[in-house]
């Protein structure tokens, strides 16, 4: 049967032509339909097992980051790419990379999975340990309310089999009961920096929480973190920017020690020098000799954290807002986010330009022109002026500003 | 002149954007030469005497489990300023609360505060997506609607706008709010006020009014108001 499986993915990937495209789900449709168990039988055979990461933000690149230290010692890492990360996706990804013989080549899976596929996910496959980042409103639209997502999360952790890492300082994901748990955290210093979603309005008392943790971001100067692994601390200059970046890497640190239990943490720390963010995120494109830095914000504590780490008077900005089905139909969420201070907004843009132009108006932010069309934006953006550039923006107008910049002459 | 505008328990329901409300009052006085004085209500404090404007928001379940024994301490109060034409905006959470009470699936009532003639059942899926709505006394209203309640008025309750696009209030009428004396409920997030000036307005106007200023409100620059409401009403479900 399994055999049949693979064979009959295959065929819908070679008859669709769409194993160039690689995100497409469809052989994994059929394969799920036929062959329910298909996927369960071919992760469970992984000598290090399956490692999922879910969450609101940070999973994409937090999911490279994982990768890739488990490459740098020597694993063959499977992991799925951003547009599959659902079951369909993951059985796709399998289809693309197994044997017609069976032989799936591989010493680990770490998979980016979202709160709702994740939980589906646990339902037909092992998951041996998870790292579990953060709780905060995305795409509202698609899961009704925050405590659902807690649940989520929930669920996904009590199927656990080993090790669940979860956030000590968000309070949502800090309670979630696993048969093993473990911590990565903040020092008091940086709690300070870090925004909840609770107190996005007022900012309620922060508390340090007194369950001690695995790995600890102790701080974070330039680009320079200083991790607290047990007893050992450890700094590193790291590629990946901003303060989440820096402190879900805390996670990923904690999870890879929790696998590789013989690894020196201190030599994982240094392992993390040159590990780069995942597309979009903090990204740094030319367009002829100008920098533009692409900022995804899919949230409010996404784009606050985002603010707070790359908002100065050095660069030029444009804000991108799209509310397509990927970036959520609902823009309220623009309204929770704290705008004021922000300079140099050149052009805002995307299919929801004029909200965000709307939205600076009433944190009286001077912003320069509202142009809905990115390719446009992104050509005002570059002529506006000697400065480096940054784009904050939503995942849809993040593909296509990637799209127009990297596919296209602009200038 | 300081309008004191009362942000019933912001920090429970806050869902969806709701304290943009509080930002299009402040702003749209403030460029109008008023002074704004915004007092944020939690649970156990007491409501001042001198309040020109009430705002309240939507929140998630663990927040309305939270204000549920307070909003019964208040509910007196609150009462007493809507029907004395206090100027009020409630969405969502705190529209359903301030009416007779919310029948949950299990048939179970909790009980809200009965300052509205009107009544919520949960209902069978979520109702979530753009909404436009037709009201007769401020033309089109524009914003998001993400609620499983099902709302019901009482005789001689008016809703705030008929949908046009969206569900509304419920499955058996074409209403969306209430309308009551100076009061609007609704389950319009977006929020509701930055892209619906002319609701921001009456709210505003009507607070001076009761405080002895009846004049015509200076006119703004809504340009952009205007296109991202027309944005707003263009876009899919």
């Amino acid at each position: 049967m399994k055999h049949l499986s693979i064979f009959l993915g295959k065929s819908v990937q070679k008859l669709t032509g769409l194993k160039k495209t690689g995100g497409s789900a469809l052989p994994g449709l059929v394969v799920e339909k036929t062959d329910p168990k298909f996927i369960g039988k071919i992760l469970s055979k992984l000598p290090y097992g399956v490692v999922v990461v879910s969450g609101t933000n940070g999973k994409t690149t937090t999911t490279k980051v994982i990768s890739e230290l488990f490459e740098k010692n020597g694993l063959k890492v499977f992991t799925n790419k951003t547009g599959s990360n659902f079951v369909r996706g993951v059985i796709s990804a399998i289809l693309k990379n197994i044997k017609l013989t069976g032989k799936f080549d591989y010493d680990i899976a770490v998979l980016e999975l979202d709160e709702a596929h994740a939980v589906k996910f646990s339902e037909v496959a092992p998951i041996d340990y998870a790292l579990l980042l953060n709780v905060q409103r995305d795409q509202l639209d698609r899961f009704g309310e925050i405590d659902h997502t807690a649940d989520l999360l929930q669920k996904i952790a009590s199927k656990t089999k080993k090790t669940t890492i979860l956030n000590r300082e968000d309070p949502r994901v800090s309670k979630i009961k696993a048969k093993n748990t473990k911590f990565f955290g903040l020092s008091k210093e940086m709690l300070d920096k870090f925004p909840s979603d609770d107190d996005l309005i007022e900012k309620s008392e922060i508390k340090v929480s007194d369950q001690p943790a695995a790995v600890i971001l102790k701080n974070l100067k330039g680009n320079t973190a200083t991790y607290q692994i047990g007893e050992e601390s450890e700094s590193v200059e790291l590629e990946l920017k901003g303060i989440y970046n820096a402190y879900n890497v805390a996670g990923a640190l904690a999870l890879v020690a929790e696998v590789l239990k013989d690894k020196n943490p201190k030599e994982l720390v240094g392992e993390l020098k040159d590990i780069k963010s995942a597309f979009g995120r903090g990204e740094v494109l030319k367009v002829g000799d100008t920098e533009v830095e692409i900022l995804l914000v899919k949230n409010p504590s996404a784009f606050q954290l985002s603010l707070a780490s790359f908002a100065d008077k050095d660069h030029d900005y444009m804000i991108a807002i799209n509310d397509n089905i990927a970036d959520g139909r609902d823009v309220s969420w623009l309204w929770n986010v704290d705008f004021s201070g922000l300079k140099n907004v050149k052009v805002v843009s995307g299919i929801r330009a004029t909200d965000m132009a709307l939205r600076l108006k009433y944190d009286n932010v001077e912003f320069g022109e509202v142009e809905e069309d990115l390719e446009k934006a992104i050509r005002k953006l570059v002529k506006s002026g000697p400065n480096k550039k940054r784009i904050f923006t939503t995942y849809t107008a993040m593909l296509e500003i990637r799209k127009i910049i990297s596919g296209r002459s602009l200038l | 002149m300081t309008i004191n505008i009362l942000h019933l328990y912001p920090k429970e329901m806050n869902l969806y954007g709701d304290h943009g409300n509080i930002l299009a009052l402040t702003r749209r006085l403030e460029w109008r030469g008023y002074k704004t004085n915004v007092i944020h209500y939690e649970p156990g404090m007491e409501i001042p005497k001198d309040v020109d404007i009430i705002f309240g928001g939507g929140g998630q379940d663990s927040g309305q489990g939270k204000i549920e024994k307070d909003l019964k301490k208040i509910a007196k109060v609150l009462k007493e300023k809507i029907e004395a034409g206090v100027p009020t905006l409630l969405i969502c959470g705190l529209y359903q609360l301030m009416g007779k009470y919310f029948e949950t699936a299990e048939g179970q009532r909790i009980e809200g505060t009965g300052v509205l003639n009107l009544y919520t059942k949960a209902g069978p899926t979520r109702l979530i997506g753009n909404i436009v709505i037709d009201s007769e006394e401020f033309g089109e209203v524009v914003g998001y609607e993400n609620h499983s309640g099902l709302t019901y008025l009482g005789e001689g309750l008016k809703p705030f706008g008929e949908v046009k696009i969206g569900d509304g209030n419920n499955d058996k009428d074409s209403g969306e709010g209430v309308r009551y004396k100076n009061c609007i409920g609704t389950y319009l997030h977006g929020p509701i006020l930055p892209k619906n000036p002319k609701v921001t307005d009456f709210l505003i106007k009507t607070a001076l009014k009761n405080k002895g200023e009846s004049i015509d409100l200076k006119p703004l620059d809504d340009m952009i108001e205007n296109k991202a409401h027309k944005v707003a009403a263009s876009r899919p479900r």
